[in-house]
């Protein structure tokens, strides 16, 4: 930082010098510095068009990368800090499952408890159900915290995004109306699940908080009572309805959380399909 | 470890795969670079004591994994040398595709730490100051690799015959 060309907060009043410059395309001056900066350049063509074309490239960088955060996650990528040392890779998936998560051995001895006292591994159907609810949580907390692309398809094309998620999911899905509970459609996206594509729509409070409605039909079963995780911040409440399994997902108290679910699944009780 | 550190932990994976990308230029290369930086960071959290620059953190990780990829690339011959550039998703209808397939060629160019900071600061928004702590060197230094990355990217993208995205060879 010997450099005085290169000095990152110069004082008000110094001369203008290219760190000045580059820090005001990156907004990263403060307000008086960069209104010095703003006057400067109002008198200086040659900087004006440095930094023209600093913020071009700033935009042709953005708008490169931007649809990256629209592909769908690998599946490989560690969501979860890793196992405990695994012994027996082969065992059933549903022990693995136990054994490997601290969270799915939760949500797994959560479901079991649920169900049927005494029993000791869970069955496949309570361990799908962890994994749909692990994997709600997870894509809350991915979409829910971009600011930029949170959904793929906004709720401005609403019969085009239940259209699209219907012909991908090869079932009827449709977005439920919670304005009465105080959250509008944001939009939705199509992620990845356990054994084929599941969807996600998004919506969001006045005051910004977003909650995540996990439409799959990878738990499908019997109907089952709302059941209630949580995975760090995320809270979810989930229950299976005939084809679907359902997980509405938010960092909203419990209470919120059920009020909201409950309104979910007035609406969606007995979908055709 | 905590439930509310995890959930941070995956909340930056938007953006390192972002990062990665502008990094590799190539979807498979960038993906595996977010899968080691995961795996790195969740082996390590628990040693780990700056709390509050988590994001620094992260892309820390994932930026000397890429030195180290890049090391040993360079240590045996890259038999894809002239392979043809990985193509880059470019959402459809976006009037300047063209334009935003040539930057790639262009960015890819530039030495991997000029690329880094253009990518930390023009698209992840990162301060001069977190930028500096995720590339562990002093701010100056993150300034005036700034300053020769848009320098040599605008050299570039200003060199770049108009043509070139039409004579690009189509495997």
């Amino acid at each position: 930082m010997n450099d005085k060309t290169l000095h990152a907060v110069p004082g008000p009043g110094a001369p203008i010098t290219e760190a000045d410059l580059h820090a005001y395309v990156d907004g990263q001056l403060p307000a008086v510095r960069a209104a010095e900066v703003a006057a400067f350049l109002e008198q200086h063509e040659q900087a004006r068009a440095r930094v023209q074309g600093w913020r071009d490239q700033n935009r042709l960088l953005r708008e490169w990368l931007a649809p990256v955060a629209d592909e769908p996650l690998p599946l490989r990528l560690p969501l979860a800090p890793p196992p405990a040392p695994r012994r027996w890779p082969a065992m059933a998936a549903a022990v693995a499952l136990a054994v490997g998560s601290a969270a799915a051995a939760w949500l797994v001895r959560g479901a079991v408890d649920s169900r049927a006292p005494g029993a000791v591994v869970a069955s496949d159907a309570a361990a799908r159900e962890a994994g749909f609810v692990h994997r709600a949580a997870i894509a809350h907390a991915v979409y829910a915290a971009d600011a930029r692309r949170p959904v793929e398809i906004g709720a401005d094309q609403e019969q085009a995004l239940v259209t699209w998620l219907t012909k991908r999911l090869g079932a009827p899905v449709r977005a439920p109306v919670l304005a009465q509970a105080g959250y509008r459609l944001v939009g939705g996206r199509l992620l990845p699940g356990g054994q084929g594509p599941v969807a996600q729509f998004m919506y969001a409070s006045a005051g910004g908080q977003r909650l995540t409605l996990y439409v799959t039909r990878e738990a499908a079963g019997d109907k089952t009572a709302f059941q209630f995780a949580q995975e760090g911040a995320v809270r979810v409440f989930y229950w299976v309805d005939g084809r679907y399994g359902y997980a509405l997902s938010g960092e909203v108290d419990r209470g919120e959380l059920m009020r909201v679910s409950t309104e979910v699944y007035r609406q969606l009780d007995g979908l055709p399909g | 470890m905590r439930a509310d550190d995890e959930a941070l932990i995956v909340a930056c994976i938007p953006s390192l795969r972002r990062y990665a990308r502008g990094l590799t230029g190539d979807r498979e290369r960038a993906d595996d670079l977010v899968q080691d930086t995961l795996e790195r960071a969740w082996s390590r959290f628990s040693r780990w004591q700056r709390r509050g620059e988590l994001r620094a953190w992260m892309f820390g990780i994932m930026h000397n994994q890429f030195i180290d990829s890049v090391r040993a690339q360079r240590r045996q011959p890259d038999i894809q040398a002239d392979a043809e550039l990985p193509e880059v998703a470019v959402r459809p209808g976006q009037a300047d595709g063209l334009e935003v397939r040539d930057l790639d060629r262009c960015l890819l160019q530039l030495p991997p730490d000029l690329r880094a900071v253009i990518l930390l600061v023009g698209v992840e928004e990162f301060s001069y100051r977190e930028a500096a702590l995720a590339l562990d060197v002093p701010v100056g230094t993150v300034m005036s690799r700034l300053s020769r990355a848009r320098e040599r990217l605008g050299a570039l993208l200003g060199a770049r015959p108009t043509a070139v995205s039409t004579l690009h060879r189509v495997k």
